[in-house]
């Protein structure tokens, strides 16, 4: 496949990069869902966290003042839904929505006089060894730190949930709040925090755009990504390691047709080839791993296989295809299509609900 | 986006001291309807500063309000139909997108009076207002072509309308005029505000080799995006979109175009004022002030400069048409004779203009 001026070492670099806002508000949220509170703020806690890290970053000079600080000031965001949906118990979709229009409008007063600033540089980590690795390092080893935090917090949610008595309890509040609380639980302190750490996580998400990855502040500088990464949680079936895979997904299928757009390569041929390798990765992989091609594979593959023959007779009648338009919702149509096919199990049971200890 | 503020100006709180207009009239009520965010350093905040003229023109005679971040589609339509409920006897559209819009809700109020930028359509209560943008997309391509090293220019476009095509042409023939080696290539962002999308692409197309990014969206994220470029020890030269964005001067901007709407807003308020309002035509270049050039850094060579102020003093003057021909079209049939000057209007003119010119390999979105 010719792949024109595209430089694929440098395009699943940019991933990494670009997929991290997303990730990290996402991996937020989801432990927010997962303790059974709706918060629809992440938009608003994430540009509270890009404009009070710019902020800090360009006062003190240091970059990662800056993060702490946007991490604080997404939890204050955060703690200020926690407390008028847990103890005064209003609605926490409404609540959300009202945190999300406070904290755009909060971002637009705190940055003026910021606008057109540009960031204190936040050099790439060059790890000694593995950055040296010919091909991978670069991909993977010579990142912002932040790459890595956000990383690292994905995979301690995931150790948490599963593997701590702590995470038992986070979950047992989320699946039925009454029954953790009459075993004895705090279920508004664990909301609580839980709520806390979510908007930490947006808030260094949205400073990692402001530092990182624009790197200035603009009003509505996050354009939608909280959202993004709200549907994503669902999209993930609220699991940790599944929501990596699906901000990555996204970052890079971002990137990616930005690229091909720029190499002015058709969607359409790499669509074909993308099918029909992966129509022979399902039999090697079912060949090789269970020492059995089944009939639901075979099935899968034939599927696939048809679907590339198809795709790739379109393109070479040279009917009628918005090329652009395709390419620039691809990030959203491929994300949604893994993780639906993927999806497995429901949201957890009291998400969304008021919990009062009275009733 | 679900921000839907509407500040009342300070005019409006003045007005509640019972400090009437000197003639006795309620003051004059203007709207406006942003696409983006004031602050967004670019589009927006220029039609801002319009605003801001108008207040500072007339005073305690007129009354601003306005409301950001109103996407392009039926919400549009929802805020104008707002505003004119609430008595705005002048309300100015400023994005390409709320050109249908407009048209519905101003049939709804003939009584209010409708300026919308950039688009086609006028009725006896709409007028259209636009600049002609592509004079300055013509010097960033004379500067362009000459300051390349790697001759592939980076161009970031929002949607595929006549104003933006008119610009990657204008820009590419420049160019093309004087290295042609030139190549661009150009990405499709769909949208006219998203920084963290335009820095993305603006990395993108560095990384494929661009050291030249030209945008024709609204945020200040590609300049951003390219000074990081440059400290990582990259040369790549931008130019300014809408407003001046000096702050990146002087590299990477080296310069700029600069839409200026205050006295236009001012004029057309006037004519509200004065009753002689009438649905209008205007489409202002370099000449009547609407566009303007930023300054042109020391970044670049001095002869380069030189040539591209000489080249916007015969744009102002009309010496010089941006597209006079030969020029052909991107299939290769002849657009413009030797010596003859693209017409504004009709089949092929630059209002409606929707093909690239000959030597652009792209394709345009359909």
């Amino acid at each position: 496949m010719n792949l024109g001026s595209i430089d694929p070492i440098l395009l699943l670099a940019s991933l990494m990069v670009a997929a991290t806002p997303i990730l990290l508000a996402a991996i937020g949220e989801l432990v927010v869902e997962r303790s059974g509170v709706l918060n629809l703020g992440v938009e608003g806690m994430m540009i509270s966290g890009s404009v009070l890290g710019f902020v800090a970053a360009i006062a003190t000079g240091n970059a990662w003042v800056g993060f702490f600080v946007a991490a604080l000031g997404g939890a204050g965001m955060a703690l200020i839904f926690g407390i008028l949906t847990q103890f005064f118990l209003s609605n926490q979709v409404a609540t959300g929505l009202a945190l999300t229009l406070f904290g755009l409008g909060l971002a637009s007063l705190l940055g003026q006089g910021y606008l057109g600033v540009k960031a204190p540089s936040f050099p790439d980590w060059h790890i000694p060894l593995l950055g040296d690795i010919p091909v991978i390092g670069p991909i993977v080893f010579q990142h912002d730190p932040m790459v890595y935090v956000g990383l690292i917090i994905v995979a301690g949610v995931w150790w948490f949930l599963n593997k701590s008595r702590a995470g038992l309890v986070l979950r047992a509040v989320g699946e039925n709040h009454e029954a953790a609380h009459a075993l004895g639980y705090h279920v508004v302190r664990t909301r609580l925090l839980a709520i806390m750490f979510g908007g930490a996580c947006a808030g260094l998400g949205g400073a990692y755009l402001s530092i990182v990855r624009v790197p200035t502040y603009a009003d509505g500088l996050t354009a939608g990504a909280g959202w993004i990464a709200l549907a994503i949680v669902v999209f993930a079936s609220w699991k940790p390691l599944r929501l990596l895979l699906g901000a990555y997904l996204f970052g890079g299928v971002t990137v990616l047709q930005l690229n091909l757009q720029a190499a002015m390569l058709s969607l359409l041929d790499i669509l074909s080839a993308i099918l029909f390798i992966s129509a022979v990765l399902v039999i090697l992989i079912g060949a090789i791993k269970l020492r059995t091609v089944t009939k639901k594979m075979m099935l899968w593959a034939l599927g696939l296989l048809i679907a590339a023959v198809l795709i790739y007779f379109y393109a070479a009648m040279g009917w009628p295809f918005n090329e652009t338009l395709w390419l620039s919702s691809s990030p959203y149509i491929a994300t949604i299509f893994v993780l639906v096919i993927m999806a497995s199990g429901g949201a957890p049971g009291s998400l969304g609900k008021t919990f009062h200890a009275s009733r | 986006m679900l921000r839907r503020t509407l500040l009342a100006s300070a005019a409006a709180t003045a007005m509640l001291g019972g400090i009437a207009a000197a003639d006795g009239h309620e003051p004059v009520k203007v709207g406006f309807v942003y696409v983006g965010p004031v602050g967004d350093g670019g589009w927006t905040y220029e039609h801002n500063q319009g605003r801001l003229a108008v207040e500072e023109a007339f005073g305690d005679a007129v009354e601003t309000v306005f409301v950001e971040n109103v996407p392009e589609g039926p919400d549009a339509e929802r805020v104008m139909t707002q505003m004119a409920l609430e008595g705005a006897d002048l309300i100015f559209t400023t994005s390409f997108g709320y050109m249908d819009p407009t048209i519905n809700v101003a049939a709804q109020f003939p009584d209010v009076m409708f300026e919308h930028a950039t688009g086609y359509k006028q009725a006896d209560n709409v007028s259209v207002y636009s600049a002609r943008f592509y004079e300055g997309r013509a010097v960033q391509g004379h500067i362009a072509g000459q300051i390349t090293e790697s001759n592939v220019i980076g161009y970031i476009a929002s949607f595929p309308i006549p104003e933006v095509i008119r610009g990657i042409n204008s820009a590419y023939l420049h160019a093309l005029e004087v290295n042609p080696d030139v190549e661009f290539k150009i990405i499709w962002a769909y949208t006219w505000f998203d920084p963290a999308k335009e820095a993305e692409a603006a990395s993108v197309l560095i990384e494929q080799g661009a050291d030249v990014i030209l945008q024709h969206t609204d945020s200040t994220a590609p300049q951003a995006a390219a000074q990081a470029a440059n400290e990582a020890g990259a040369t790549v030269y931008t130019f300014g979109q809408a407003s001046d964005m000096a702050e990146f001067g002087p590299m990477p901007r080296v310069s700029s175009i600069i839409d200026d709407w205050g006295p236009y807003y001012v004029a057309r308020t006037q004519a509200v004022m004065d009753g002689t309002w009438e649905s209008v035509s205007t489409w202002d270049g370099i000449g009547a002030g609407m566009v303007g050039i930023g300054e042109i850094s020391d970044a670049i060579p001095a002869e380069v400069k030189a040539s591209a102020e000489a080249m916007v003093a015969e744009l102002a003057s009309g010496e010089y048409h941006a597209f006079t021909g030969p020029i052909n079209k991107q299939d290769g049939t002849p657009w413009l004779a030797e010596g003859e000057t693209a017409a504004d209007f009709g089949d092929d003119g630059l209002a409606g203009m929707a093909f690239y010119v000959e030597g652009l390999t792209a394709e345009i979105p359909q």
